[in-house]
């Protein structure tokens, strides 16, 4: 077996990012492991593209160091540091005069990658047939495809995705999804910037919260749900007149407003979701359903942004 | 080198496409055509090689219209792909960012040195066929048609200028008509209204020289209307003792500096511009 070295893709420490009086983003350190798929989401504005900007080397830091695959992106090398890095930016936009092949073999010539492996690429997005279409005929939805398709010139080492399915319909959200998971199967590190956090929490290793330009939280899902304390909400239906019995049994548990009378809507902390199952058994002849909701990543997110901002 | 020469390349192809360069030629052709055609009628009888005759009338036409079509060609270079939001992929690649300026300067000048010499090659060959010229006059022909290409060149450089030092499309679109109504008209008048003003006192011949020098247009046509016997003779504009005044190498100088001062200062911009 190779032995397995954990080497961050990309660094930043203690960066900072100021417009003018405005500061985009503020003491900012963060880190991307080889091979993990990191999302990064926070409202518009929370600074999310002028980290990808940063890591790109697009613009310097105000203050911190950037570092990418060991090098500095805006310094000499840089250059080569961006050969092994795929962007997608928010609203990509192609000459509208070109087709999709040619638009990839130019990406592809100025990466200097063989232009042999474009068609493949455009396969892989499901651009095949329209590759020898000018780009203004395409829809939004393939012109996003096309370009995650330039992204994936040259086999990059890191990709960057901001807002990729933004505009996208359901089937093509899922493929992206899908060709995300191939990429991390293949050993790609993704950084995706979002706002449809259901969707990417099932492919994400790890969740950036961003608000206001300053990271406020970083870890996986269940590290975030932990940390965050958010009550499990547990949803019980019972059998006609048994809810004050059964609201008597059960006794304790914060209760929230429920639709009618027949349906309780209880909180329930992580540590107590079993017991309260429990009891919620012992009860089979008066309850008739339970549902449980774990917070999802927008409660979570919601949550990290009012802790934020207090 | 090469992600130059893919930056030109990819312009070339533009322009090739949104038929720029069939429109250029097209119009260049037609005008010089009937230049040839035309203008040579009052030649008539007279031993005039209508060549020479015809670099001339087209030297004082390339001052208007090359200028005018590199500045439409160039003014979007930059502004252009930032409003259709392709100039943060286009940086994102591994290419610094004076290889994208110097990129795609040559390929408007490439699309440019076409347009003018198949337009005016034209007009010389239709001239061919009616006659015989003499060496001179084509090689008036041939160094108007270069010095042409480089003019055009100036103003490709100074619409990459324009193109970084604004925000907006339109305000390029603006700087770039503005700069060259100056070079083309204004700079002239004012240079006119202080001599008369003047009336020889402060401003000397030489410091006149100087003073055409920075304007490429007025090096152009110092350069194609005295620079040669052949055309001399037609333009009129030159006196006994003044002619060559200014060294043609000088002029010449003068043209290649107005391409290089202003493509640097463009680059100067581009690299603090965080987009």
């Amino acid at each position: 077996m190779k032995p397995i070295t954990v080497k961050p893709i990309a660094a930043l420490g203690r960066v900072t990012k100021r417009y003018g009086p405005v500061r985009a983003l503020e003491n900012v350190s963060f880190g991307l492991a080889a091979g993990e798929v990191v999302a990064l989401i926070g409202h518009n504005g929370a600074g999310k593209t002028t980290l990808i900007k940063l890591i790109l080397g697009l613009i310097r830091p105000s203050g911190g160091c950037v570092r990418v695959l060991g090098e500095d992106p805006a310094g000499r090398r840089g250059a080569a540091v961006r050969r092994q890095v795929g962007f997608l930016p928010e609203n990509v936009a192609f000459h509208a005069a070109m087709t999709g092949l040619e638009l990839l073999d130019f990406y592809a010539g100025l990466k200097g990658a063989p232009k042999a492996t474009n068609r493949e690429i455009l396969a892989r997005v499901g651009l095949a047939d329209a590759s020898r279409r000018r780009v203004g005929t395409y829809s939004k939805g393939m012109r996003q495809r096309l370009g995650l398709a330039q992204a994936l010139i040259g086999e990059p080492r890191l990709l960057l995705l901001d807002e990729p399915t933004t505009g996208l319909d359901p089937a093509s959200r899922l493929d992206f999804y899908e060709t995300v998971g191939e990429l991390r199967k293949e050993g790609t590190t993704v950084l995706v910037s979002t706002h449809a956090l259901a969707e990417i929490e099932p492919h994400a290793d790890r969740i950036a919260v961003m608000h206001g330009g300053r990271l406020v939280a970083y870890g996986t899902a269940t590290e975030l749900r932990n940390r965050a304390a958010m009550p499990i909400l547990v949803r019980v239906r019972v059998r006609p007149c048994t809810t004050d019995r059964v609201l008597a049994e059960l006794g304790g548990h914060p209760r929230f407003e429920s639709p009618d009378a027949r349906t309780l809507l209880l909180a329930c902390e992580p540590a107590a979701k079993m017991p309260l199952l429990e009891r919620l058994m012992q009860l089979r002849t008066w309850v008739e359903d339970v549902e449980i909701e774990t917070p999802g990543l927008d409660r979570l997110y919601r949550e990290f942004g009012e802790e934020a901002k207090r | 080198m090469m992600p130059i020469a893919v930056v030109a390349g990819q312009e070339i192809r533009a322009g090739l496409r949104n038929r720029w360069v069939l429109a250029t030629t097209g119009l260049l052709a037609a005008l010089a055509l009937s230049l040839a055609l035309l203008g040579t009628a009052p030649v008539g009888a007279v031993d005039a090689d209508p060549l020479a005759v015809v670099v001339v009338s087209l030297a004082s036409l390339s001052i208007f219209l090359l200028p005018l079509i590199a500045m439409l060609l160039s003014f979007d270079t930059i502004v252009g792909e930032q409003e259709r939001g392709t100039l943060l992929l286009l940086l994102a690649y591994p290419l610094a960012r004076w290889q994208v300026l110097v990129g795609k300067f040559l390929g408007h000048t490439a699309i440019l040195a076409a347009a003018t010499m198949l337009g005016y090659g034209a007009a010389a060959a239709a001239l061919a066929m009616r006659g015989s010229i003499g060496a001179d006059a084509w090689a008036a022909f041939a160094a108007m048609v270069a010095t042409s290409i480089l003019l055009g060149a100036v103003f490709v450089a100074l619409g990459c200028l324009a193109s970084v030092a604004v925000r907006e499309r339109a305000t390029a679109a603006g700087l770039a008509v503005g700069i060259w109504l100056f070079f083309v008209l204004l700079y002239d008048m004012l240079l006119l209204g202080i001599l008369v003003a003047d009336q020889g006192r402060a401003v000397s011949a030489a410091m006149l020289d100087v003073l055409l020098l920075f304007n490429p247009t007025d090096a152009y046509r110092l350069f194609n209307l005295s620079g040669s016997e052949a055309t001399r003779l037609y333009s009129g504009m030159v006196g006994p003792g003044e002619a060559g005044r200014i060294s043609t190498v000088a002029l010449i100088a003068a043209l290649a500096s107005w391409v290089v001062l202003p493509l640097a200062a463009a680059i100067v911009v581009f690299q603090r511009r965080e987009p």
